[in-house]
Formats: structure tokens, C-alpha cells, sequence
């Protein structure tokens, strides 16, 4: 089936894929071809593209995903390759969103920081997983989100 | 001679000048090819989420449709322009014109006008005249979905809060390289017309809709006025940078063409020097060999 990946700043994957798996709001959402038309939100998380047995991953912020017939195309409100995380750029903006949960103010910037926090949370795994050789943090609570 | 070396002073700056208005103008051509590239590079995505509106809407009665947030209409007791301008001159009438257009408009206005502004051109002009400005954003050069998100996420605030019925972008839309053009668009509410009409034409297929269809419309509708902001700024954003190519391009034309003419009367100049200097010795000549034998001074003349 045909796979796209968009968000609003540009088309950030096209190709034929064998299933996809994505962070569903309600749940992990597996997507095999000829799967039945569907629209439904995601949360922030991993979108995991499988093709004869090769993998590519992204980091997204949430969004929506749409399977037609043949093809499955996920509107993503931020997507970003595994290879293109910054590991350093992800655990600072880590730090920031603790620090700013830790100070939280307003309901509102509560609720920002929380996200920022998971998405950090979710490019440092994506990023982690897909490259085995950089360092592993073992105690950073990433994972079990 | 003085006349001479000023001409010529002059002739260097005005290289100088065309020097600098030709890398602004080299300059001004890539980034404009940069922003239009970015602008176009929003296609797909707001061709996916138009579909998915279309199956959204098809599962949903145009009554709920239009109870939606951001779709519903109000009664317009106070209208929200977001004006979009350059943060720089040296672009021609590119500022001028949005800015006028955005007046012509907030002056029909029957309303109190609350005024966003994205650029400092536009937010200055707002300052001087005491207009009622309410947010300034000062986006780069490259502005990314994240830096204009604050944006929408301000106007869709302000509706929602029921503190404007109405908001409108003013902005430049890029019609050619040559061709700018000032446009309001009506932001907010999202007219829902056209998605049901995308819902009728769409054959209805049995969707899935994870978790129900009102819980994925609300976010779809605010991405898609996301969308609408973003689009806007990278038009202006070519449209700035193609105003400030050719206005720039006319300045280096000018200016080598004043250089032309200068050269012209400083070559003028010169000559009417030397002839007047000529005039002189050979004058002199003449006088001396009245006076003297001829033949004795054959060898002072020059």
C-alpha cells in the first residue's frame, strides 16, 4: 500500500509500505494493506513504516492518520525522521519542559509544557531506538509514558 | 579640474551603490525561490486534510458542522485583522500597498477593529496612527509551522472567547515574480460550505472515525486555519521578496545608466579641459614667436 506522510511544512515520506504502525489516540494502531477506511486522531509517539522487513521511523507530534482502499496517509502536525533527531537538541528540550513543569504557572501552560515534555519524550526514544550505538540512559522515564 | 574629480567621486559611489543593490537583487531572487518553494511545499498537506474534512463532513449533518467552534457564525460586534508585512524597506511598494489595503478595509469597518500584526513595517504603522493593536509577531526569515502556530492559535482564542465575530488576514498574494497583489481573506469562521460540498462529491465510503467524528473535526479545523496563516506569511513572504528584487533590479539599472551619463560628461568635461589647455599654449606659442625670430623656439613647443 501507498504510504504519505505530511504535515504542514511539507510531504515528509511517499512510498509503498507493508504496514504501518502509529500512536493512535485510543491506542497503537497497526495497519496492515486492505485494512477498512479510517480516520482517527494520534497522539504524540512513534509512526513506525515496515517494508520487506525494513523500518523507518518517526517522531510525531500528534496529528491524524486517513486509511483509503490502498493507501494510508497520516497529516502529522510535526514529523521527524529518526535520523534526523538531535539527541543533544531533544534531551535539552527535555530539561526545559521538566523545568517548566516543575514551575508550572497557569492551567494552560501546564497543559503546553506537559506536551512539550512528551514530545521530547518521544524523539529521544525514537531517536534512542534507532541507533544502538549511541549512550543509553537508563533511568530517565522513557518508555512507559 | 575640480568639476572633473567631483564627477568622477560621484561616478564611484554610484558604482559602489550598484554594487550593493545587485547582491541585494541576488540575494532577494534565491530567497524568494526559498519562500515560494516553502509555500508550494504546503500542497499536499492541505489537499490530505481537505479530503479528510470532505469525510468528516459526510458523516456529520451540515447542523453539526456549523456548530463547530470555529465554523459557527456570530454576530459581528468586533472584527480581528491580521495584517502581514515585510520587517524591511528597500521593496518597492510592497509595504505601502498591503498596509493600504488593510486601512481601506478597517476604515469600511463598522466595528471596533482589534489589529494583529505579523512584521515590523505593518506594526509600526499601527503604532504611529493609534490604531487598536493588539499582538505583534516578529517572525524570521524562514518562519517554520511552530513559529506561526502562537498566531492562529491567538485568533481561534479570540473567536472563541467571543472576542471578535470575524477575523480576516490582509496579506500579499504572489501572483508572478512581477505580480503582487493585496488581498483580504476572511480567516475565521471557517466557511463550512465547501467541505460539504467536498462531502457530496466524495463517494461515501463506511469510515472508521477513531474516537467519533466531532472529536476529530475540532482538531482538523484548527490545523486547517493553521494552515491558512501559514500559507498567507510565505506568500507575503515571496511576494516581499520578489517586490524587493525588481525595485532593486530598477535601482541597478538607474544607477549604471546614471554612471553612462556621467562618464558622458565627464568624458566631455576632459576634453573641454584639454582644449582649453591646449588653446592656451598653443596661444601662448603664437604670442612668444610674434615676439621672437621665428625658428629660435621650434623646440619649446610641446
Amino acid at each position: 500500500m501507498q504510504v504519505e506522510v505530511v504535515t504542514i511544512e511539507r510531504l515528509v515520506y511517499s512510498g509503498e509500505a507493508d504496514m504501518v504502525l502509529a500512536p493512535g489516540a485510543e491506542g497503537q494502531l497497526g495497519i496492515l494493506p486492505h485494512h477498512a477506511p479510517l480516520v482517527a486522531r494520534l497522539s504524540p509517539g512513534e509512526l513506525v513504516i515496515r517494508r520487506e522487513g525494513a523500518e523507518e521511523a518517526f517522531a510525531i507530534g500528534g496529528g491524524f492518520i486517513e486509511v483509503l482502499a490502498d493507501r494510508v496517509v497520516v497529516l502529522a502536525d510535526t514529523a521527524e525522521p529518526a535520523a534526523e533527531i538531535d539527541v543533544r537538541r531533544a534531551e535539552a528540550a527535555r530539561e526545559r519542559a521538566l523545568e517548566l513543569l516543575r514551575q508550572r504557572q497557569s492551567r494552560i501552560e501546564a497543559i503546553q509544557a506537559e506536551a512539550a515534555l512528551r514530545r521530547s519524550l518521544v524523539r529521544l526514544r525514537v531517536a534512542r531506538r534507532r541507533a544502538p550505538r549511541s549512550v543509553r540512559h537508563s533511568d530517565d522515564g522513557i518508555g512507559d509514558d | 579640474m575640480a568639476t572633473l574629480r567631483a564627477i568622477r567621486k560621484r561616478i564611484r559611489s554610484i558604482r559602489n551603490i550598484a554594487q550593493v543593490t545587485r547582491a541585494m537583487q541576488t540575494v532577494s531572487a534565491s530567497k524568494m525561490r526559498r519562500a515560494q518553494l516553502a509555500a508550494l511545499a504546503t500542497r499536499p498537506y492541505a489537499e490530505r486534510s481537505w479530503e479528510v474534512l470532505g469525510h468528516l463532513a459526510s458523516r456529520l449533518s451540515p447542523r453539526q458542522m456549523r456548530e463547530q467552534p470555529l465554523v459557527r457564525e456570530r454576530p459581528v460586534r468586533a472584527v480581528e485583522v491580521v495584517l502581514v508585512t515585510a520587517n524591511r524597506g528597500l521593496c518597492g511598494g510592497y509595504n505601502h500597498n498591503v498596509i493600504s489595503e488593510a486601512m481601506g478595509f478597517i476604515t469600511a469597518q463598522k466595528v471596533p477593529v482589534r489589529l494583529v500584526t505579523v512584521g515590523r513595517k505593518g506594526r509600526d504603522y499601527a503604532l504611529r496612527h493609534g490604531l487598536n493593536l493588539v499582538a505583534d509577531f516578529d517572525l524570521g526569515d524562514r518562519p517554520t509551522a511552530d513559529d506561526v502556530r502562537p498566531i492562529a492559535r491567538l485568533v481561534m482564542d479570540d473567536l472563541e472567547r467571543g472576542l471578535v465575530g470575524q477575523v480576516w488576514l490582509v496579506y500579499t498574494e504572489f501572483v508572478s515574480t512581477l505580480v503582487q497583489r493585496p488581498k483580504v481573506q476572511l480567516l475565521l469562521p471557517i466557511q463550512s460550505a465547501a467541505a460539504e460540498r467536498q462531502a457530496s462529491s466524495g463517494a461515501s465510503v463506511p469510515f472508521l472515525l477513531e474516537p467519533s467524528p466531532e472529536a476529530i473535526l475540532g482538531p482538523m479545523l484548527q490545523r486547517f486555519t493553521e494552515l491558512q496563516v501559514f500559507r498567507a506569511i510565505l506568500e507575503a513572504l515571496a511576494s516581499e521578496h520578489s517586490a524587493r528584487m525588481v525595485a532593486m533590479r530598477n535601482a541597478t539599472d538607474n544607477a549604471l545608466r546614471l554612471i553612462d551619463e556621467m562618464t558622458l560628461s565627464y568624458n566631455k568635461a576632459r576634453q573641454e579641459a584639454i582644449t582649453k589647455e591646449l588653446i592656451d599654449i598653443i596661444g601662448g606659442a603664437a604670442a612668444l614667436e610674434r615676439v621672437q625670430a621665428p625658428g629660435t623656439l621650434r623646440r619649446a613647443a610641446p
